[in-house]
């Protein structure tokens, strides 16, 4: 019924490809079409973080993003943090750390965890609060989130 | 010479919880992320109105649009309602008496089509006199919400001990106080969302986020038209809960209904602002307190009047008054207490349970009024709580048995570490000096229950434990898992008693099916309940393991232990035998065989109320003090918070991580409640859909968190411990409420204390002293 478009792109370090619904987010595309559920749909509205990933090393809020924009683009998702040389120290300092709860903001966290620290690996406490503002979580009151993200800081340097 | 074994002790240490690595690398599969083969989606039609006539449905042109499956309404369901009252019909025939009330509802092939077929439906209305103010409602001539209940009146709760007027008469302060409270809403990160499914015997499967799966059969049942044997409640992962899903509301029968006229799988899933406009919130409430005291601040009575607006139909909110009451009547020793609460229908949302439960609510209106009633008596506000503390020991009006409790410590200690006298003292000198900042510093207490509620005729959980041929164990309980971690708690009480690693222990869990009976998650029970059930099951398992042992021992089985995987000699650790190899031989023993395979149902030693409201109703109960220090912008009004002494009793701990966690994110909740969260309705409608415009708290604003855990060992509970989950969000408010006041020295009464209100609040102080100067 409605408009397709192809798109292709580097998606957790492999190629994909598929045609999605033109009005689509790249959120919906990702769930739907590529089977990557990890990233959350908790607003639609760019206003929790949730749905957090990484697109070219920004990070994106996916569901504000149209799922066409995704072509030519290199995507990494929470999926893609577990590779042949194990969980990310993100993932891993959330885990040991028990920054998770219910566990429905930690994919978006962890990705735009991961993303600040790319960005700098020598981050302070109030900068990873800053960062992680736009990321909402009501379970944990986030002093186990920063910690984690401090814990895989260190774990890096 | 053989090995010799320590006991590896697992209760008190940091365990991550199990369900964290899943969680972690996107492996977790919510009930939001679930599909199924021929799966529908479903999408509810919501009124527009808040009190209205339904004059005409016609839903043809949906009906007839390619892609959709089913579209019905209450013509084509049973009318039978849901909820605390039964009020509420899943779907409206008659009249819409709120703004989130259901019309129809569409299945379709996807969310776009239903949204077209939604556009699709036509309503007529010829709209009614909405009421929203329950005094307005209890006025003669108000508009009647529901034609069997004239007075508007969906709730009554009373309790008196002791005579007031006598009290009255021997008292020599009488401090009077309105503290209204308003609405607030979980705002769980997965929204709303089921999924049924529905065979060709009529049995369903209902993938549901609910906190009370067994119960929950027998509440939704009648609304279906379905034996509630014939319901099998599944829950899936859930993106929190906090309370929201204690009871069956109208979007549950829906998917089903639409699920048996598919014959297909059907998922019903909310938007977010749906979710702020059509989920339960929590119960708003207009507090009346007279309070006595003798000159030396020892407290005489209590005499407490409360107005619960139910809004349209009747969920938990309207019963938060048991909880609302037992801290009138018990937090404190208080000797004679009046208290009643009257829930009043409007055309407002209704309010559910949410953590906290009707304390949240209690405990601002009580700590509050304590702060007041102390300076009345010229004592800090430290002095004059621990004059009139609970000891052990004692035994309220109400009937609850304190025993193994520690209030006074609890204040006492966070008062220590916070320097609380000395800064009281030194800001409240700030008041008349000038300057934009002021600092202040409050304190504020409570009780919860900690060992459950009997509420229903049972509050008891099973559990089942088997062991297979590798020593490794599955325990399948019936407590429920909603991301708080008791999965975790109870592998570590059973690996404990079992002498095994944590990792050793699998949770079946979260399924009516296989799962033995439990009242759900809430009342702070879980832990305590669930926890003292697995426990139970575990040393039973222990036993038949050890009594297996002794048979090929010198050693009777009581002198035997688990201990690392093996059977050791209790008093030298010495191993005797591995624990696998023990359990392959006790399973293949020919006729002789047996499979360690054990259940267990725990039922708690406390008692239902009376009628009368009397009734020791929780197995434990425990204590909670926070201070709070803040810094107060008079000319914004925004109040900063600097830092929080937390003190909690929590009788014993057992997972460190898993506790601070709760601690940290409960406190995190009851500072929104405090200071920015607010469902705005007005006239009925929800003002602010949006997380921008509700504001939850956010990391760069948690302050940090000073914790202190006082181990007072429960006779009953699990290892010693309470159930802790829900006192965090319950005391942060007032004690914010006290620090502004001792920084500013003005009142606020109700919550939220957002800038605005805060500074409108000192415009208001300041006008006033200007007026009284002239
Ligand atoms: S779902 Fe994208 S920001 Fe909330
Ligand atoms: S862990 Fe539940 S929302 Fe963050």
């Amino acid at each position: 019924m409605s408009l397709k478009v192809e798109i292709e792109l580097t998606l957790n370090g492999a190629t994909a490809r598929a045609s999605v619904p033109a009005h689509w987010s790249a959120l919906t595309a990702l769930r739907q079409t590529f089977d990557l559920a990890g990233a959350k749909l908790a607003c639609g509205e760019g206003e929790c973080g949730s749905c957090t990933v990484i697109v070219d090393g920004e990070s994106v809020n996916s569901c504000l993003m149209p799922a066409v924009d995704l072509n030519g683009r290199t995507v990494r998702t929470v999926e893609g943090l577990w590779t042949d040389d194990g969980v990310d120290p993100v993932q891993r300092a959330f885990i040991e750390k028990g920054a998770v709860q219910c566990g429905f903001c930690t994919p978006g966290m962890i990705m735009q965890a991961r993303y600040l620290l790319d960005r700098n690996s020598d981050i302070t406490d109030a900068e990873i609060r800053r960062g992680l503002e736009g990321n909402v979580c009501r379970c944990t009151g986030y002093t186990k989130i920063v910690d984690a993200v401090i814990t895989a800081a260190r774990a890096a340097a | 010479m053989s090995k010799v074994i320590e006991k590896d002790i697992l209760v008190g240490t940091r365990v991550p919880k199990m369900d964290a690595p899943d969680k972690a690398t996107g492996r977790t599969r919510y009930v939001n992320d679930m599909v199924l083969p021929r799966m529908l989606v479903a999408k509810i039609l919501r009124t527009d109105r808040v009190h209205a006539k339904i004059l005409r449905i016609d839903t043809s042109k949906a009906r007839a649009l390619p892609g959709v499956h089913a579209v019905i309404t209450a013509d084509d369901t049973p009318q039978f309602g849901i909820g605390v009252l039964k009020d509420n019909p899943p779907l409206k025939k008659d009249k819409v008496r709120c703004i989130r009330d259901e019309i129809a509802a569409v299945a379709a092939e996807t969310e776009d089509i239903c949204d077209e077929a939604l556009a699709l439906i036509e309503v007529e209305y010829e709209d009614l006199p909405p009421v929203f103010d329950c005094t307005e409602a209890l006025a003669e001539g108000a508009p009647v919400i529901h034609e069997d209940r004239p007075d508007n009146i969906a709730m009554v709760n009373e309790f008196s001990s002791g005579d007031i007027a006598r009290a009255e008469a021997e008292s020599d302060h009488i401090v009077e106080g309105d503290y209204n409270v308003h609405y607030v809403t979980h705002c769980n990160m997965g929204v709303s969302c089921a999924v049924a499914d529905v065979d060709y015997d009529g049995k369903v499967t209902l993938y549901s986020q609910t906190q009370y799966p067994f119960i929950m059969k027998m509440d939704i049942a009648p609304s279906l038209g379905v034996h509630p044997g014939d319901i099998r409640i599944i829950q899936p992962p859930v993106g929190g809960a906090f309370g929201s899903k204690l009871d069956v509301y109208p979007y549950e029968p829906i998917c089903v209904f639409l699920a048996q006229k598919t014959r297909r799988p059907v998922k019903l899933i909310f938007s977010r602002s749906e979710e702020f406009i059509a989920s339960p919130t929590r119960q708003p409430v207009e507090f009346k307190i007279r309070a006595g005291m003798k000159a030396d601040g020892t407290l005489t009575f209590r005499d407490i009047d409360t107005l619960l607006n139910n809004g349209g139909y009747t969920s938990w909110g309207a019963t938060t008054p048991y909880v609302t009451m037992r801290t009138c009547s018990s937090h404190y020793r208080v000797p004679d207490i009046k208290y009643r609460a009257r829930a009043v229908y409007t055309n407002n949302p209704f309010a559910g349970s949410f953590r906290g439960y009707g304390n949240v609510q209690a405990t601002w209106a009580i700590e509050t009024h304590m702060d007041r009633m102390a300076e009345v008596a010229g004592l800090d506000p430290l002095e004059f709580r621990l004059k009139n503390a609970n000891e052990s020991g004692d035994v309220s009006p109400q009937g609850s048995k304190l025993n193994n409790i520690d209030l006074k410590g609890c204040l006492q200690i966070a008062a220590d570490k916070s320097d609380f006298l000395k800064k009281w003292a030194e800001y409240k000198e700030g008041w008349n000096k000038p300057g934009r900042y002021k600092r202040g510093i409050g304190i504020a207490a409570s009780l919860h229950n900690a060992g459950g509620a009997k509420i229903h005729k049972s509050d008891g959980c099973g559990t089942i434990l088997k062991m297979d041929d590798y020593a490794r164990v599955t325990v399948i309980t019936g407590a429920s898992d909603i991301g708080q971690g008791i999965d975790t708690v109870i592998a570590q009480l059973v690996a404990e008693e079992l002498g095994i690693p944590v990792r050793d222990v699998t949770l079946v869990m979260n399924d009516s099916a296989t799962g033995p009976w439990d009242v759900g998650v809430h009342a702070s029970r879980t832990t305590y309940i669930a926890g003292n059930s697995a426990k139970r099951a575990a040393l039973k398992a222990k036993e038949q393991i050890l009594r297996g042992a002794a048979k090929q021992s010198n050693l009777t089985w009581e002198q035997l232990d688990l201990r690392g995987g093996h059977v050791v000699q209790a008093d030298n650790g010495e191993a005797i035998i591995p624990l696998d190899r023990l359990l392959r031989q006790m399973h293949f023993a020919g006729q002789d065989a047996e499979l360690v395979m054990v259940t267990d149902y725990y039922e708690p030693p406390s008692e239902p109320e009376d009628e009368n409201h009397v009734g020791d109703m929780s197995a434990a109960y425990s204590h909670a003090a926070q201070v709070t220090e803040v810094t107060v912008d008079t000319f914004t009004g925004e109040v900063k918070i600097d830092q929080i002494w937390w003190v909690q009793d929590v009788g014993k701990v057992i997972n460190l991580t898993t506790l601070e966690g709760q601690v940290e994110g409960g406190i995190a909740m009851g500072l929104g409640y405090g200071l920015s969260e607010n469902l705005k309705i007005e006239n009925g409608i929800v003002k602010n859909p949006f997380f921008r415009d509700y504001h939850v708290f956010t990391a760069p604003e948690m302050p940090p968190i000073d914790m202190t855990f006082i181990e007072t060992l429960d006779e009953e509970g699990p290892a010693g411990a309470k159930g802790i989950a829900e006192l965090p969000t319950i005391v942060p408010a007032p004690s914010i409420g006290n620090a502004v006041y001792n920084a500013t020295g003005v009142r606020i009464y109700h919550p939220p204390l957002s800038p605005e209100t805060v500074a409108r609040a000192l415009f208001d102080a300041d006008a006033g002293k200007a007026m009284a100067a002239e």
